[in-house]
This record gives C-alpha cells, structure tokens and sequence, in this order.
C-alpha cells in the first residue's frame, strides 16, 4: 500500500512518580489523546487549566477514519485556534449527490446561504486533525501529553479516581481529582466501571477504501443505492486532501471481514466503482488504507459519574452515516470544557456539571434517533423495508416529497439544548439552547465574524443590539451590535445578525462560553443579568 | 381531523377493481413496490401525522392475533 501520510511519532517521557509507591496527584487527567481528548485539553489549556493526558500509542491515528468535519465542529475548532488550518488543508463541500441504480435520483445543498465563516463541512483526515491538536496542546505549556501509557486499572473515589498505568518503563499510580473518559468506543475506564452500554448492533458490513488517485470527481458527497457496479448494496464516495478518495462499500452481513480486506479483491471493487462512476476507464489508482466495519448505536445510561465524565465515543457510538461521532464528541468537549474549569475556579458548584449531563445525553439521543433511522433506510431488515426504500427512491427521481424521504445519512447538526437547566425562560426569538448563528458584520471597518467575537476570552457573552444596557455585571462581555458605523460596535452592515438571531433593538442575548443561547431579554437592568448568569453557572 | 373511516367513496367498487387492475401483471416484490410507492404517495397528500399514526395503528391491530 502507498502512503501520503507518515505518522509522527511521540516519546515517551519517563515520569517522576515511575516506581514510587505513592500515587502522583493531578486536577484533571483526560484518557485517550484521540480528537475528542486532545480538543477538551486544549479548550481547557485555553481556559488556564493544566491536564494531564495519557494514551496507550505513541502517534495519532492510523487511516483517515473520521474525515468530515461539520459547521459547529469547525467554529469550535475557530475558537480553539485552528479553524483556519481546517479550511486551508480540508477539501470544503456541501453538495450532495444521491443515485439510484443507474440514474441520479436527487442533490442537496447543505448551506444554500452564504455569510458564515465556516462551510457546511471540510473533508481531512482525522491523523491531521490529531497531530494540529497535539501541536497546539504542546505549544500552550499546560498540557501533559503521556504516549506509551496504558490504563490498567481504576478504582473511582468520591474525590476523583485512581488510575494504574502502565508503561514501557514500568507501573505507577495516578491520582486524578477529575477524570475525563475520553477513551473511545472500547472505553477501558468504562469497562473498568463495569457501566453498562446498551443499544442497537446493525447486521451489516461495510468496507472502507482509502484510494490515491487524479480523479476529477467534484468536491461533492455522492451516495449510490444499489448502482450497476455494486449491485444491491450501496456506496459512499469522499473526496480528501492528497488526492484521497474515500470509498465505502456496503457488503451485506454475511460477507467475510478477511476475505474482502484481500488487496486484489479491494481493487477489483475500486475500478468497478471508478469505471461505473464515470463511464469511463478507471484511472490509476492505489490503495492506502482498507478497514471492515460493523457499527452500533448506543450510550451509556449517564455521562457523568461523579467525578468520572465521558465524552465522545466512550459515552455514545453511533453508525458513520451522517458523521455524527467525531463531531458530536467535539461538542461535548465543548459543553463539558468550560463547565469544568468554572467548578475548577469555584465560581460555579459541582452540580453545574449534572447539566453537561442533562444537555449532552440529548444530543447524543438526537444522533442516534438520526443516525438509526439513516442505517434501517441504508440497510433494510425485511422484504416490506426493502420495497419501501426502493419506492422513495423510485418516487424521488421526478417528485420532491420524496427526495425528503431519502435518507443516506442525515448529516451532522448541533443540538439546540431544549429544556436547559441553565436557561432563563422567557423573551422571544431564536429558542433557548440554540448554538449560535454566524453572520458577517464589518469591526472599524474590517470584514469579521461574529462568532470569533462570541467566547473567544472564555467568558459569558451579552450580545446587545442597538444599545448596550447602562450596567453589565461581573464576568460577562459585552459587545454591541448596531445598524451603523460606531466605535467599539459589530456593524451589521448587512443586516444579517439581527436576522438570524431574529433580534430586535433593545434585545441582549445572554451566551455561554460555548456559544449556546442561555437568556433573551429586553433592555435588562443589571440584576436581570446577573440572575440570568448564576442561572446558567448552576448557582440557582 | 382525525382519521375518517366512515364511508366516503362514492364508487366503492370503482376503487377495488383500479387496484386489483394495478396489481395484476405483478409479481410479489412487484407489488410490493407497487403498494410502498402507493402509501408513500397518498401519505404525502394526507399530509397530516396524526391521522397517518392513527391509520398505521389501525392498520396494525388487523394481523393482530
């Protein structure tokens, strides 16, 4: 196999505590140095909170695996300092294309409207992602990146969690006042819970070729049910950087893992898939990474133990179909970050986190509801879930209700936090929980985004439109949005803030550190504030 | 409006035969195919979920034993 991507490879550093029979004390140690755990240390390093992170290898992942990073995912990458890397390097798209047997059946666009810094989605592979992560991490002093270090034991107490390591160089105890599961789908700190992680295995199987080629397909998602290549069973094609194309195969429950891997028989699949595709002689291509996958849907019961929290894959699995699980352990880092180092400075109780419980079990259902109805779409149970699936897609050729039935993923969107503990009911506009919406506004004169303005010092957000309330408490920020050129303001000189955040002038919208809607009030005193702040800190 | 199951058609039988008629060439997935494309059809034109729900539980409770 070739290779556009060498792996970097991180030393082990022995640690102080190595053969001592006292354990060494940390905050917060986070398991597992994959995108979710590496993306919660650097959102806490941007908020001053040390960490330590342990992960059993030595570099980050192998294969492309997650490939396409939504929206939200990238402004909260914008947040982190890394957004505009993922826009440079990344293959941006938000056409999608779906066929059915030999003819197209329908195409979709996932953001029609233009003004957002971020576009609906940016292909890279997830060793980029990773190793950025990695770098950004080292460069911020505050974070302790353990490689060659395996979790072999936890016993969880009411003040943290011990853990047992393991390395190359032998054992030693680490004590953790926090720990952060960020340790994948076969969590050992999950296991080591003995937490159950119920939900629903899909018979099926699927193989992933990553291929290098010069192939002119658009930057677009193209999905086939049952083409003339691969018959009755679908395919997925993605484009990534390098010149890599991403190819998933359907195969049907009863196809043989080892047998399909077989590198002549990938390529076999591959030049049928490319010549079908295009009507035309595959061009030359070879293979550089090649999995088989079967996939579930299931969550932990709770996230939060005490003061052991999941996040990511090791809290909730998800089907690949609509990228939901890189993504949605993305945001739940950005949920639990700055939670955690709020608690961590003592301006908020620990129960604040039973909410990064409340809100991110949510989203997790949300992901999953999506994600199991795309695979019993993709993958039909019985003869009747066949006809039906063969009926949208038949229909969906020449009528638009149709086209709304096809399903070959619905693709990753941020939760809105109904029922938020933290929100102050009341007001109008958009609803309470809702992630918020970029727009382009113009800051003494220079073209800008809201967003980067939103949580970017780490603190609550008040977003004033037409004037700014004449006290604003402690510990919030205050940025004034007008319909003209003043000083200090965001000038929505395209009216799109007051548009999409459906604001009128006197409205000030109270956000959370992680850019989600927690108040909407109107021309408030300082003490509405103030009691719509303790609100979302878990202080009422 | 919740799901009619008074009698509205004017030509019962009219219905009945169309439907054998479209039926009548077709093999089992066939018409299969045939009554997922028809429900997915006449579903959308309802358009309403609450009387859809109220027809697929009824509908359900018929092969029950």
């Amino acid at each position: 196999m070739t290779s556009t991507y060498q792996n970097p490879r991180y030393a082990f550093r022995r640690p102080a505590a190595l053969g001592s029979a006292v354990p060494e004390r940390a905050r917060v140690v986070i398991t597992g140095a994959g995108v979710v755990g590496l993306t919660l240390a650097l959102d806490l390093a941007r908020r001053g909170v040390p960490s330590v992170v342990v992960d059993e290898d030595d570099t980050v992942s192998y294969g492309s695996r997650a490939i396409c990073w939504a929206k939200r995912t990238l402004e909260i990458f914008g947040r982190l300092g890394l957004g505009e890397r993922f826009l440079e390097k990344g293959v941006t798209w938000s056409r999608g294309r779906v066929f059915f047997q030999d003819q197209e059946a329908y195409g979709f666009d996932l953001l029609p409207e233009q003004g957002h810094e971020y576009p609906a989605f940016v292909n890279l592979q997830q060793y980029y992602a990773e190793e950025w992560l990695v770098r950004a991490c080292d460069a911020s002093g505050l974070v302790d990146l353990r490689w060659q270090t395996r979790v072999t034991g936890v016993e969880a107490q009411a003040a943290g969690a011990l853990l047992h390591l393991g390395t190359p160089e032998g054992d030693y105890g680490l004590h953790a006042e926090w720990l952060l599961a960020c340790d994948g789908a076969r969590s050992t700190v999950r296991e080591a819970l003995a937490l159950p992680f119920q939900g629903q295995v899909f018979r099926d199987r699927f193989l992933i070729a990553d291929v290098v080629m010069h192939a002119d397909f658009p930057s677009e998602r193209w999905f086939w049910f049952d083409p003339p290549f691969h018959p009755g069973q679908s395919v997925l094609l993605h484009k990534q950087p390098d010149h890599v194309w991403r190819i998933d195969f359907q195969l049907g429950w009863d196809a043989d893992p080892e047998v399909e891997k077989q590198p002549e028989r990938v390529i076999a699949r591959v030049k049928a898939m490319l010549e079908g595709a295009s009507g035309m002689a595959a061009p030359p291509f070879e293979l550089e990474w090649v999995s088989v996958y079967t996939f579930r849907c299931r969550r932990l019961e709770k996230f939060r133990h005490g003061r052991v929290i999941f996040a990511g894959d090791s809290a909730h699995q998800v089907s690949p179909f609509g990228a939901r699980g890189g993504n949605g352990g993305v945001q739940d880092v950005d949920n639990l970050g700055w939670k955690l180092a709020a608690v961590l400075a003592g301006e908020a109780p620990e129960a604040l986190l039973d909410s990064y419980d409340d809100e991110r079990v949510l989203a997790a259902d949300e992901n999953i509801l999506n994600s199991t109805r795309s695979t019993d779409f993709i993958t039909p149970k019985n003869s009747a879930a066949h006809a039906y699936r063969d009926a949208v897609l038949h229909l969906a050729r020449s009528h638009g209700f149709a086209r709304q039935l096809v399903n070959s993923g619905r693709l990753s969107r941020p939760a809105t936090l109904h029922g938020s503990p933290l929100a102050t009911p009341g007001g109008e506009g958009l609803p309470l929980g809702t992630p918020a919406p970029d727009a382009p506004v113009l800051v003494a004169g220079r073209a800008d985004w809201l967003l980067r303005h939103i949580g970017a010092d780490g603190r609550f957000t008040l977003l004033c439109f037409g004037e700014l309330p004449a006290e604003i408490p402690a510990g919030i920020t205050a940025l004034l949005v007008a319909d003209d050129d003043r000083a200090g303001a965001l000038w929505d000189h395209a009216g799109l803030v007051a548009r999409r955040w459906q604001a009128k002038p006197g409205d000030c919208l109270l956000l959370r550190p992680d850019q989600h809607l927690a108040a909407r009030l109107q021309a408030p005193e300082a003490a509405e504030i103030a009691a719509a702040h303790r609100r979302a800190l878990g202080l009422v | 409006m919740p799901l009619q199951t008074e009698p509205r058609l004017a030509d019962p039988d009219a219905l009945y035969e169309a439907l054998m008629q479209a039926h009548r060439a077709l093999d089992e997935a066939a018409s299969r195919r045939l009554d997922a494309r028809l429900v997915l059809l006449l579903a959308n034109h309802i358009g309403d979920m609450d009387v859809l729900r109220d027809a697929i539980a009824l509908a359900t409770q018929g092969d029950q034993p």
